[in-house]
């Protein structure tokens, strides 16, 4: 038997898994159109290698991997692309995201598959490459690409692989029925991995003893080979990552480390089945197992549905009532995330499609105030104190959350299933955690650019050395009288076009300052779980408000929420929109629009930037005063500031227009003598050799003129530099002469 | 298709606050009941006048907060408040007794610090304590059980006590709380301080009437365990204290004795704030190992005033004093976060 550890906290919410198995596996029609996401997965979206117009066959790869981070997306089957367009994503912030629609012919026709029976003839390496490209990513939840944790670092020799068959929220059966009906492939699923993994020590599968089916199944399966079938109380949520850890080996993730860390790997096991699947098939990923459950729904049951069709069409397949259901979850109603439009697809994560009941679950009551009870903490897995991080996380107090280790807390809701007083606590931690990382960008921020500054005045400071030692060079040079002209050289040396320099290293500087499409995204969408939560937070405070005044400035809080939340949506949208044109490459234009410019020209554009900012700013300030904000003073004070800037750019246009109207930046010195350098040049290739010479002839002189002029004033001052100042006048002379006599002879 | 968009989770547990609220009133019940039974209408009269007052100073407090009232008054928490109060009182104390006492428990110990999940001290305890403070008379003046009177103050005599106390009772009615014979035992061994006293005498282990409200509570608390309205930390901390403590210094029943174990767990007090005072969430400690020594403390003040303190019961004192140490007791018992090494004490800057 195996030994099981307990875990603290839990919770026994209704397990309602009876109803979608009562019926066996299912199967639906394909649906009009097939919508494939291009990130169906964590990390990096994948990138489509056909067109629309393409005629596809089933399991044909429509969009590689776009990077480590990475799966495949493959059509589920087989028809004609026609659009790569945004479309809703199944996402909880509910954005539109880039996917491939598929119109499929109905004939579902497979392209050649390439079995490979006996995998243990190749090279894990090439194995996992497989798997990769097969699309598989974590079919539990998170969607993490299965073959990078089928790769651990070779530092990281991994003693025990676990497969997940827990599946602890309330309603899913997927994969209880897959364990049930496909034991065999699950089991050859944990052998193909442990195979991958270099054999770990123990191979172990998962169960809570609510499945006794499933685990009887499997068991009989794996009858004669070292598998451990391990079933385990029934408790949410042992089916957490590292929960399950610790209930099968006694250890735990240290915190901010990976399981991987401690030689621990942990796949759930449909996933196991998709890879074997993968590997011995050649199968790609295109369907999967997913629950259809709830209320609303006159069928209740799981189906083996092709990825990318549209939730709304499972429903319809199973009898769904709208005005019946109080919402559509997609996970289940611990973790899961509503939805708002029945067009999202379904996914490689999707495992469960929840249409409940009014009554079955009901709008959550309104939240009252949190009388400590302890029942929060007393659920909650990670053994935190969920009432402490509640109360930090109103008054947003972060060193605060997270010294209550806010980032260990996994979301699994256990706290806020047992709160008697009904309060949304894991909505307020996603919006603090949302809240802290953007905090941190912004402070890392604010650090590189004060490590910029720091970088930038050494850099000043060893140029002004390096200067100084130069020009202590020179004089030694000029005072060691060699006849080798040093100065030419050097000048040419130092005159290696600064203005060049200093362009590049503006390019640069813009450059790591812009932040790439993905790392804009990411902090959009950051702050976008922190407006959400933000938006929560003021509808709160204005149920619970009483007087019409209260309410009022609730009202109007809840407002001014709701517009940051669709501002930002719409920004992540239009980011989303545009992750092609590269900001970078903008913003190198923008620079270089900006450095041709003639001041006219510069200042009209600043001009027109201020117009637009203070219109704005007026804006804001009416919508203030209607508001009657705070804020109205802080508005009107930029406003005034915005005018007084604008003034100013109007009047110094003016000044400008009659004189400089198109004359090109005079002002650069060092573009200035480069100019008249290049003109010299110029001139100089297009003399004859004699008008060289006497051109030469005449500017030594000039020079020579010069050194007498400073040797002279030397002696007068009795300067040390005497000496070096006499052969400088000498050897000037010197050349004046010889060039004189060329000149002649010429 | 246009649907809600609610974040997880999307179930909810069975827990109210408002059940739980309802729940521990229900819980009184049997504690009620024997104190009926033994002495009277007295108390029933007590828990409703100190229900209504406190449902009144609740509404009266939300609505000068300008809080919304109905939503607030149905939490329950403030009839929860004027019950225990009304419990923890001699019966047969004069109205306006019970309203200052009320008072200082509604408005002043949980309104003023911010309402309910605000208050650090209990605030029934807290309005008993400045009752017993001010007016020590009124409140040490228990009436006898009817075992020993063969008859409990009719109805309209508890209505005539409520303009002026146990003057208006007949005479006689009163006498020593078996705590009171143990505290004015001068010196005799415990036998016979349960021979000479009336009120232990009559009883089977700690005095007749007072066991049986004891033994009420015990059940009500039971009952609560029971529902899960509660864990068991704080009242198995403080009676497994108390009777430690009290067999320790029992010391074989002689004249320096403190009193049995029974006597201790049975009398005064004890369940009532075993079950319904300690048990309180908002007061208390957040973990359940620090509810465990929340208990234990308020079980240890209890006995250490009751056989060396010159108060008639300690509970209230107990509970009062154990409330200012909660913050403490919660900031050396966070528990261990998963994955992390140590428990962190939440002053320490994070990693
Ligand atoms: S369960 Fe709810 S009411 Fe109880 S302590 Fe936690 S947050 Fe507060
Ligand atoms: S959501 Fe977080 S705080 Fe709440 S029980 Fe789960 S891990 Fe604990």
């Amino acid at each position: 038997m195996t030994q099981i550890w307990n875990i603290p906290g839990g919770i026994h919410p209704p397990e309602n898994k009876q109803q979608s198995l009562r019926a066996p596996l299912g199967h639906i029609d394909l649906p009009a159109e097939l919508v494939l996401p291009l990130n169906q997965h964590l990390g990096a979206p994948a990138e489509p290698v056909v067109a629309v117009g393409d005629n596809v066959k089933t399991g044909q790869v429509i969009a590689q991997p776009g990077g480590q981070f990475s799966a495949a997306v493959h059509a589920s089957s087989s028809g004609r692309v026609i659009a790569i367009e945004d479309r809703p994503l199944p996402h909880p912030s509910g954005f539109a995201g880039p996917c491939i629609v598929i119109a499929p012919d109905g004939l579902d026709t497979w392209i050649n598959l390439e079995p490979c029976p006996d995998y243990r003839a190749q090279e894990p390496v090439e194995l996992v490459q497989k798997i990769r490209l097969a699309g598989i990513a974590g079919m539990g939840g998170a969607g993490f690409p299965t073959a990078i944790k089928l790769a651990p670092k070779a530092n990281q020799p991994i003693d025990t692989l676990i497969l997940n068959g827990t599946e602890c929220e309330p309603y899913i059966t997927a994969d209880d029925r897959l364990m049930r009906d496909r034991p065999e492939q699950v089991i050859e699923g944990a052998r193909l991995m442990a195979y991958l993994l270099g054999e770990p020590d123990r191979v172990v599968i998962g169960i809570e003893d609510n499945k006794p089916e499933a685990i009887a199944a499997l068991r009989a399966a794996a009858e004669g080979s070292p598998i451990e079938i391990a079933g385990f109380p029934t408790k949410y949520p042992s089916g957490g990552e590292k929960q399950l850890i610790t209930i099968l080996t006694g250890r735990e993730v240290p915190a901010g480390k990976i399981p991987a860390d401690i030689g621990i790997v942990v796949q759930n096991v449909g996933t196991a089945v998709a890879a074997w699947r993968a590997v011995v098939r050649g199968e790609p990923l295109i369907s999967r197992i997913t629950t259809v459950v709830g209320e609303a729904l006159d069928v209740q049951r799981n189906v083996e549905v092709r990825l990318g069709t549209p939730v709304a069409h499972v429903l319809a397949a199973h009898g769904f009532q709208a005005a019946k259901a109080s919402r559509i979850v997609l996970g289940g109603p611990m973790m899961g995330y509503a939805i708002e439009t029945g067009d999202v697809p379904v996914v490689k994560t999707t495992n469960c499609i929840l249409a409940p009941s009014q009554q079955e679950l009901p709008a959550p009551p309104p939240a009252q105030a949190c009388i400590r009870c302890g029942m929060c903490s007393e659920a909650c897995p990670a053994s935190l104190l969920p009432q402490q991080l509640y109360w930090y996380a109103r008054a947003q107090d972060h060193e605060k959350l997270e010294a209550y280790n806010l980032f260990d807390c996994i979301e699994c809701g256990a706290c806020a299933y047992v709160c008697p007083s009904s309060i949304p606590l894991v909505h307020y931690y996603r919006a603090a955690k949302g809240d802290i990382r953007q905090a941190q960008v912004d402070k890392e921020k604010a650090d590189r650019s004060r490590e910029r500054f720091a970088f930038r005045q050494e850099r000043i400071a060893r140029q002004e050395a390096e200067k100084e030692a130069k020009r202590a060079e020179r004089a030694k040079a000029a005072a060691a009288a060699k006849a080798k002209m040093a100065e030419k050289k050097s000048n040419a040396g130092t005159a290696s076009d600064p203005v060049a320099t200093a362009i590049a290293k503006a390019k640069a500087q813009q450059a790591s300052a812009q932040q790439s499409p993905v790392e804009q995204r990411a902090k959009l969408e950051r702050q976008l779980s922190a407006a959400q939560g933000r938006l929560a937070l003021a509808q709160e405070k204005l149920s619970q408000a009483e007087t019409e005044e209260q309410a009022e400035k609730c009202r109007a809080a809840v407002k001014t929420a709701e517009i940051k939340l669709t501002d930002v949506q719409q920004k992540l949208a239009n980011a989303k929109d545009a992750p092609k044109d590269d900001p970078v490459a903008a913003a190198i234009e923008r620079a270089k629009a900006k450095l041709t410019m003639s001041p006219l020209e510069k200042l009209n554009a600043t001009i027109a930037t201020l117009s637009e900012r203070l219109q704005k700013a007026e804006a804001k300030l009416a919508q203030a005063q209607t508001e009657q904000s705070a804020h109205v003073e802080a508005l009107q004070l930029g406003v005034d500031k915005l005018r007084a800037k604008l003034n100013e750019a109007q009047e110094e246009l003016a000044s400008h227009s009659p004189t400089t109207a198109d004359e090109r930046a005079p002002d650069d010195a060092a573009s200035a003598a480069i100019e008249r350098a290049k003109a010299k040049a110029a001139a100089r290739a297009a003399m004859s050799d004699t008008d060289k010479l006497r051109e030469q002839v005449s500017s030594l002189e000039v020079r020579l003129d010069k050194a007498r002029q400073k040797l002279a004033d030397a002696e007068a001052e009795g300067s040390p530099h005497v000496d070096a100042l006499r052969t400088a006048a000498d050897k000037l002379a010197n050349k004046l002469a010889d060039t004189q006599s060329r000149l002649e002879n010429a | 298709m246009a649907l809600m968009r609610i974040s997880s989770p999307h179930a909810t547990g069975p827990n109210r606050t408002t059940q739980v609220m309802l729940t521990v009133c229900l819980a009184t019940l049997p504690g009620l009941m024997a104190l009926v039974w033994h002495f009277g209408p007295g108390p029933l009269i007590n828990v409703l006048l100190a229900s209504i007052f406190a449902l009144a100073l609740e509404a009266l407090a939300l609505k000068l907060r300008k809080r919304p009232i109905g939503f607030y008054l149905r939490d329950g928490s403030a009839l929860v408040t004027g019950i225990l109060l009304g419990l923890a009182l001699p019966p047969y104390v004069p109205w306006w007794l019970i309203f200052v006492g009320v008072f200082f428990a509604i408005v002043i110990a949980k309104h003023l610090y911010g309402g309910l999940g605000y208050n650090p001290f209990n605030p029934a305890m807290v309005g008993y304590v400045v009752l017993l403070i001010s007016f020590p008379l009124p409140m040490t003046q228990w009436v006898l059980p009817a075992e020993l009177t063969q008859q409990t103050p009719t109805l309209i005599e508890t209505l005539l006590g409520l303009a002026q106390g146990t003057q208006g009772l007949p005479d006689g009615i009163t006498g020593a709380t078996p705590l009171d014979a143990f505290r004015q035992n001068t010196g005799e061994l415990v036998l016979d301080v349960y021979a000479q006293s009336p009120v232990l005498a009559a009883g089977q282990w700690a005095g007749a009437g007072f066991e049986w409200v004891n033994l009420g509570f015990l059940l009500g608390g039971a009952l609560l365990l029971q529902q899960r309205i509660f864990t068991w930390h704080a009242p198995v901390g403080m009676l497994a204290t108390l009777l430690l403590l009290s067999a320790l210094f029992y010391d074989g029943g002689s004249s320096n004795s403190a009193g049995s174990p029974w006597l201790h767990l049975l009398s005064g007090g004890t369940m009532l704030g075993a079950f319904f005072i300690v048990t309180d969430p908002v007061t208390s400690t957040t973990s359940t190992k620090g509810r465990l020594i929340f208990g234990a403390g308020v079980g240890l003040l209890v006995f250490c005033i009751r056989t060396w303190g010159n108060y008639p019961d300690a509970v209230a004192f107990a509970v009062l004093l154990m409330n200012f140490a909660a913050p403490f007791i919660d900031y050396y018992t966070t528990p261990r976060t998963y994955g992390h090494t140590k428990p962190r004490k939440a002053t320490e800057k994070s990693e």
